[in-house]
């Protein structure tokens, strides 16, 4: 056997954990009922052994049943390994993880009855054409053809590739694949769906049309998890984020808190010509100034003035022998608070 | 577990779980696609499994005999011997490519392993196409052989059971053979198995010569018998030609029975741990 050659990526540990009774609405409960009060998740992980790719270091989440909840996080933050032990696609090293009332250590197949699940990249079954992707998918759910060929036309036709209902799945753009894989995810009505980094690779039509695809299934009342990497699209569609880095929880909350636990001021970003540790000492009595870090070459400073205190920072830059090469501003915003609480960007 | 109740307006996933029930449904349904895929490469799965054997048996079974190098009665141990290489690459293949594709770069079988089956289902799944094509395999080889070959002294068709057994258990052998292959390789080495793996099972699965003839040379003779493919091959033997020299049937039943049980062992292990990560 060739198992040497694989890379030890899991020894991810991760406690998730949903508890939560099942949908609020009982049988007879009125459609479009409020949201259910149901699925929550909580993970936690432990370590790995020296050798191992720790993926996740502690996690614990709980989300509300009906939420549009998000993990944002910079590449191999642990955001895919979560969504992965969550959907069982993933085993946990250690902890627990509870998907709309089911352990997805203990109950896989009862959780994943209860689940859709969208890939980050899109992984059709190619041998089949764009509706049989549908038909066997719901098939696999022990949904009848009749139905599921029904059911099948009216996605196709919501997510507007009905059209393309006959062509092999090749033929599809990555935008409508990706819709497909939505439409999968949907076909045997999950109470929960996870999607991983939705719109990777979408151009921004596309990325737009997706979202609100998302709203809408949110609207109808659905749990929606989603991992991703861009500010806006967590900003936009987000209830609460989680945002994670290196498989640590950093920051829970409804992305308007989280806006508002930035940093001051407007972040004003400094390239410089060499190491900006010995600048950084030198800007912080510049008045308006609040905080200042440095990384390599990037200073970083929070000002209360916007950019209006840019030349005097270049002037002290420049009389401890540095010179700048380039200037970013931005606003408080998530991405703010990510660099404050990573010393990281996000992309 | 927990009560399951219903979500508003899907009975099914509303109903309670019964696992037994849900189970077989989703297995069918995972045959059916596999059947249905498997179908309409129907043209391609042939060329793939039968060229090889039919080439040999025109070689072997009809050139060389004419050209006097080789006795009439040769053919006798090739038929058999061939019928059961067919099936095993038949089923080997049809098991381990797609699933080499699948788990290197396809991510295809994704969908299916998000079905609520238990994994280990799915990989038996597999196990079955797999003998399916094992078995439709060795029913194409064997009347072409015959039209080919002429006259076959020593055939006989009237040892069923037997020709059963043999073909079902060597196709199982081998379908897990191919489970244990594909969850194990990675794309790059597909070719390495054929050399590896592949080409000495052929050459040393006494599929072109009876085992018995190999008492010529004891190690040789003694080494093979780590090859499955012999007992295949000396099963067909049995239930084929059973007047020639030939291993008895229920050795040859035994020795399958316990190299099916390492494989599915080790192929439902492999699987599960590509599956799952």
């Amino acid at each position: 056997m060739t198992q040497g050659l694989r890379k030890v990526y899991p020894a991810p540990s991760s406690r998730g954990r949903r508890d939560g009774a099942p949908p609020g609405r009982g049988p007879g409960g009125p459609p479009g009922a409020p949201r259910r009060n149901d699925a929550a998740a909580r993970g936690r992980s432990g370590h790995g052994d020296s050798n191992d790719i720790v993926a996740l270091v502690g996690l614990d989440l709980e989300i509300r049943g009906g939420e549009f909840f998000g993990l944002l996080g910079p590449n191999g933050a642990g955001k895919t390994t979560t969504i992965g032990i969550l959907t069982t696609r993933v085993r946990a090293t250690a902890g627990r993880g509870v998907v709309a009332g089911a352990d997805v250590g203990v109950e896989a197949v009862a959780v994943r009855q209860r689940i859709g699940v969208v890939p980050q990249r899109p992984n059709p079954d190619r041998s089949l054409s764009v509706l049989d992707n549908l038909v066997f998918h719901a098939a696999y759910f022990g949904i009848p053809r009749g139905r599921a060929t029904a059911r099948a036309h009216a996605l196709l036709e919501q997510f507007e590739i009905d059209a393309r209902a006959d062509a092999k799945v090749d033929e599809l753009s990555g935008g409508q694949q990706q819709r497909l894989m939505i439409a999968r995810a949907l076909i045997h009505e999950p109470r929960v769906i996870f999607l991983d980094e939705p719109t990777v690779g979408l151009d921004p039509q596309a990325r737009r049309s997706l979202w609100d695809i998302l709203r809408d299934l949110h609207a109808q009342g659905r749990t929606i998890v989603m991992t991703t990497h861009y500010m806006e699209e967590a900003d936009r569609l987000c209830e609460r984020l989680a945002i994670v880095d290196e498989g640590r929880l950093l920051a829970l909350d409804t992305p308007a808190a989280l806006r508002a636990r930035a940093p001051g001021g407007t972040l004003v970003e400094l390239m410089l010509d060499g190491d900006a540790g010995p600048a950084a000492a030198l800007v912080q009595t510049v008045p308006y100034v609040t905080d200042v870090s440095a990384r390599d070459g990037v200073l970083r400073v929070y000002s209360e003035r916007g950019g209006q205190i840019i030349p005097a920072l270049i002037d002290r830059i420049q009389s401890g022998g540095r010179s700048v090469t380039n200037i970013n501003l931005a606003a408080p915003s998530l991405e703010t608070l990510f660099l404050s609480l990573t010393g990281k960007k996000l992309d | 577990m927990s009560a399951t109740t219903a979500t508003r307006s899907d009975p099914i996933i509303g109903t309670p779980v019964d696992r037994t029930v849900r189970a077989s449904t989703v297995f069918i349904a995972l045959l059916r696609r596999d059947v249905r895929v498997a179908r309409r490469e129907l043209p391609y799965f042939l060329v793939r499994t039968v060229m090889q054997p039919i080439m040999f048996i025109v070689v072997f079974g009809y050139l060389l005999p004419r050209m006097g190098f080789v006795r009439g009665s040769y053919s006798a141990a090739l038929v058999p011997g061939v019928l059961a290489l067919s099936l095993a690459l038949a089923a080997v293949q049809s098991v381990t490519l797609p699933m080499v594709q699948d788990f290197g770069w396809s991510h295809e079988i994704e969908d299916r392993l998000l079905a609520p089956i238990p994994i280990p289902l799915i990989a038996a799944e597999k196990i079955v196409m797999g003998v399916l094509q094992g078995v439709i395999a060795a029913i194409v080889v064997l009347p072409v052989a015959r039209v080919i070959m002429g006259p076959i002294p020593g055939l006989t068709l009237a040892h069923t059971g037997a020709l059963v057994v043999v073909t079902v258990v060597g196709a199982s052998t081998f379908s897990a053979l191919g489970l244990l292959i594909g969850s194990v390789i990675r794309p790059e080495q597909i070719g390495l198995m054929f050399s590896i793996i592949i080409a000495p099972m052929i050459f040393f699965g006494c599929a072109y010569y009876p085992w018995r003839g190999l008492d010529v040379v004891p190690v040789v003779q003694y080494a093979v018998l780590i090859n499955p493919l012999v007992y295949v091959a000396e099963g067909m033997r049995g239930a084929l030609t059973p007047d020639l020299p030939h291993m008895s049937l229920a050795v040859v039943t035994g020795a399958q029975l316990v190299i099916l049980t390492v494989f599915c062992t080790l192929g439902m292990r492999s699987f599960m741990r590509r599956a799952v990560g």
